[in-house]
């Protein structure tokens, strides 16, 4: 049993506490200590990298109780992959809030910070139905708190609704528990995906129904249609760093949809027979429709970049819906490069915002070093919306090739194209209000822009380094692949996990 | 004793679900507190009723008991509900004071005045 695999939720667990306790009143002791877990925290997900490099699942059984008794974290490849990137993520954002001083703007943003963080890693490594939702309101409660970080009318107005949709959540995926446990007798995913298969189809009404409601509850969570409409209220008004770090949070609810519908409730499951490909799908393509009519309609920029968000989600999902381990794995490349993508344009967004003094998509006189951030915006717009050379190309290029095959192949490639063109055609139109018309009405401000000091190095570190992995994710698209091609055919043999979480006892219980 | 938990279960949510769709800031704030009761009710019933049955088995002998699973879980579950209650009462008396109007939903107004407040860099 290997310890290792409890650190990353108990590291940041055990330093929320210290920063919120020992250094409130010293934002600079609390910005080292915060960056210091960071970066141990990734430095922990590379070696957990390694450890999964053998192929195995590795779990760990917390006070050694033995499954299906006690809780479980599941190492495997995917688990690795998503603590890997909420570590890498996490760096960025904490170095842009920090260069940009967004954590001085209201209190205790680095403890909630690590709170959130031991969330999302907890969430990604459980191997438990009931923990995962406990996690799951450990990730939520550290989000209220950045979410109305820095305060305002409108932010605690947004934050409010957040919080009352999360809380109706909660009380969905309960009820959905409650159901699983009613009809199964147990919440470890390795024993429900023995009795799920052992449960004659006709007295499987009752798991269907947690079937479909956990869906709902997961589809809040990736902001799926038709409930995906608290999402872009909720990243267009929270802090600007809070909301390229929310990047990662609908990606747990994909990760979860991923985990519970090929582990417990798979393809080959009879009781839930293809019941969730056939929902997730349309439900897929609306919300790809949604996100690019939202990028073109949108009245200010942060909107603008929730509604992308909106729209990777379709695609991501869409490629999950295929429901085979090829789809899965270019969901997977494609899950890696829109979180990226996302975090790139809020931290950017961030800064024009800043110099701009208002978001909304009307010309205004140019910032200064108006052309500097109109790059960073052209490279942004290219990954985000799917254009060469960056990965978010490659990554629909694979989305397309992954359900090719599938009877629905013909709405899916539509709805991407089609998806696509929109949200360029919206990105061209606010990068030209923005940056371009605004050249015209120039000289009026140039004397006052002589006092605005030139960006420094530091508040441009986390918008490069997002761009960077993209760079990355599209030169080395090969290995990756490779390793996502591995991730999602361990995710598929349901046996190895389940030998490996029951092991003897699975025996017994067979 | 069945019906009396069926039907306890779904006043609770019927009347939850009806006090959120109000959208005012307290009535939303007691209906997630009913519909946090019936998911209790709901989690506590998913062990099977069961009256005046021991809590674990009874010597490994032949006898019904009560299942202790759910009743951890309803603890749980009692834990964080009343704790996000009382973050969603914090929230909500901010937002309140801040914006002197207790509707959840935002209007065309909030959305403007969004656009102007960024520029304090807010």
């Amino acid at each position: 049993m290997n310890h290792w695999i409890i650190a990353p939720v108990v590291l940041p667990a055990l330093l929320a506490p210290v920063i919120a306790y020992v250094m409130r009143h010293d934002i600079k002791l609390a910005r080292y200590a915060s960056v210091a877990g960071t970066v141990m925290l990734a430095a922990i997900s590379l070696g957990l990298l390694t450890i999964v490099a053998d192929g195995q699942t590795h779990v760990y059984y917390l006070g050694d109780w033995p499954a299906p008794f006690g809780i479980v974290l599941v190492l495997d490849r995917l688990s690795a992959m998503m603590v890997l990137l909420t570590s890498m993520l996490a760096m960025v954002v904490l170095w842009h809030a920090i260069a940009t001083e967004w954590d001085n703007r209201g209190r205790h943003f680095h403890a909630l910070f690590q709170f959130q963080l031991m969330g999302v890693c907890g969430a990604f490594l459980t191997g438990d139905a009931f923990n995962l939702f406990v996690f799951f309101e450990v990730l939520l409660i550290a989000s209220y708190g950045l979410m109305i970080h820095g305060g305002g009318k409108v932010r605690l107005k947004a934050g409010l609704q957040y919080v009352v949709m999360n809380l109706a959540g909660s009380t969905l995926f309960l009820f959905a528990l409650g159901a699983l446990y009613a009809s199964t007798g147990t919440l470890n995913l390795a024993d429900l995906a023995l009795k799920v298969r052992e449960l004659p189809v006709e007295e499987a009404g009752v798991l269907r129904v947690s079937a479909v409601l956990l869906l709902m509850v997961f589809a809040i969570k990736a902001a799926l249609f038709p409930v995906q409409f608290w999402l872009p209220g909720t990243y267009a008004n929270a802090p600007a760093p809070v909301a390229a770090l929310f990047a990662i949070m609908t990606k747990v609810g994909a990760y979860a949809i991923i985990r519970f519908y090929t582990l417990v409730f798979g393809p080959d499951v009879a009781a839930v027979d293809g019941l969730i490909g056939s929902w997730v799908m349309p439900a897929s393509v609306i919300t790809v429709a949604v996100g690019a009519i939202g990028v073109l309609g949108a009245r200010r920029l942060m909107p603008m970049l929730a509604f992308a968000v909106v729209g990777s989600m379709g695609t991501l999902l869409l490629a999950v819906a295929a429901f085979t381990p090829e789809a899965i794995a270019v969901g997977l490349y494609y899950l890696l490069h829109s979180t990226f993508a996302a975090a790139a344009l809020f931290l950017l967004a961030d800064l024009v915002v800043t110099r701009r003094g208002s978001d909304a998509l009307t010309a205004q006189p140019p910032i200064y070093q108006n052309g500097l951030f109109a790059a960073f915006f052209f490279v942004g717009a290219i990954g985000v919306t799917g254009m060469p050379p960056l990965s978010g190309f490659l990554g629909k290029l694979l989305v397309l090739d992954g359900v090719r095959d599938m009877p629905w192949m013909a709405t899916a490639w539509a709805a991407i194209l089609i998806g696509s063109l929109v949200t360029i055609v919206g990105f061209a139109r606010a990068g030209s209000v923005v940056f371009w018309k605004s050249t015209a009405m120039v000289d009026a401000e140039a004397e006052a822009s002589e006092t605005v000091s030139p960006i420094g190095v530091n508040a441009l570190v986390g918008v490069t380094a997002s761009l960077t992995m993209l760079a990355l994710l599209a030169a080395f698209a090969g290995p990756v692949m490779g390793y996502l091609e591995q991730a999602s055919v361990q995710l598929f043999d349901v046996s190895g996990y389940v030998d490996a979480v029951l092991g003897q006892h699975g025996e017994d219980l067979k | 004793m069945e019906m009396i938990v069926a039907s306890a279960i779904g006043v609770l949510t019927a009347g939850g679900i009806y006090l959120i769709l109000r959208l005012r800031a307290f009535p939303v704030i007691l209906g997630m507190a009913l519909l946090s009761y019936a998911v209790n009710v709901f989690l506590f019933a998913t062990g099977r009723l069961a009256v005046n049955a021991p809590p674990i088995l009874n010597n490994y002998a032949d006898v019904s008991y009560s299942d202790p699973l759910p009743q951890a879980l309803v603890l749980t579950a009692i834990v964080i509900s009343f704790g996000m209650t009382a973050v969603l009462v914090m929230i909500a008396l901010g937002a309140y004071l801040e914006a002197d109007s207790d509707e959840i939903n935002m209007t065309d107004a909030d959305e403007d005045a969004a656009e102007n407040e960024e520029g304090q860099g807010v």
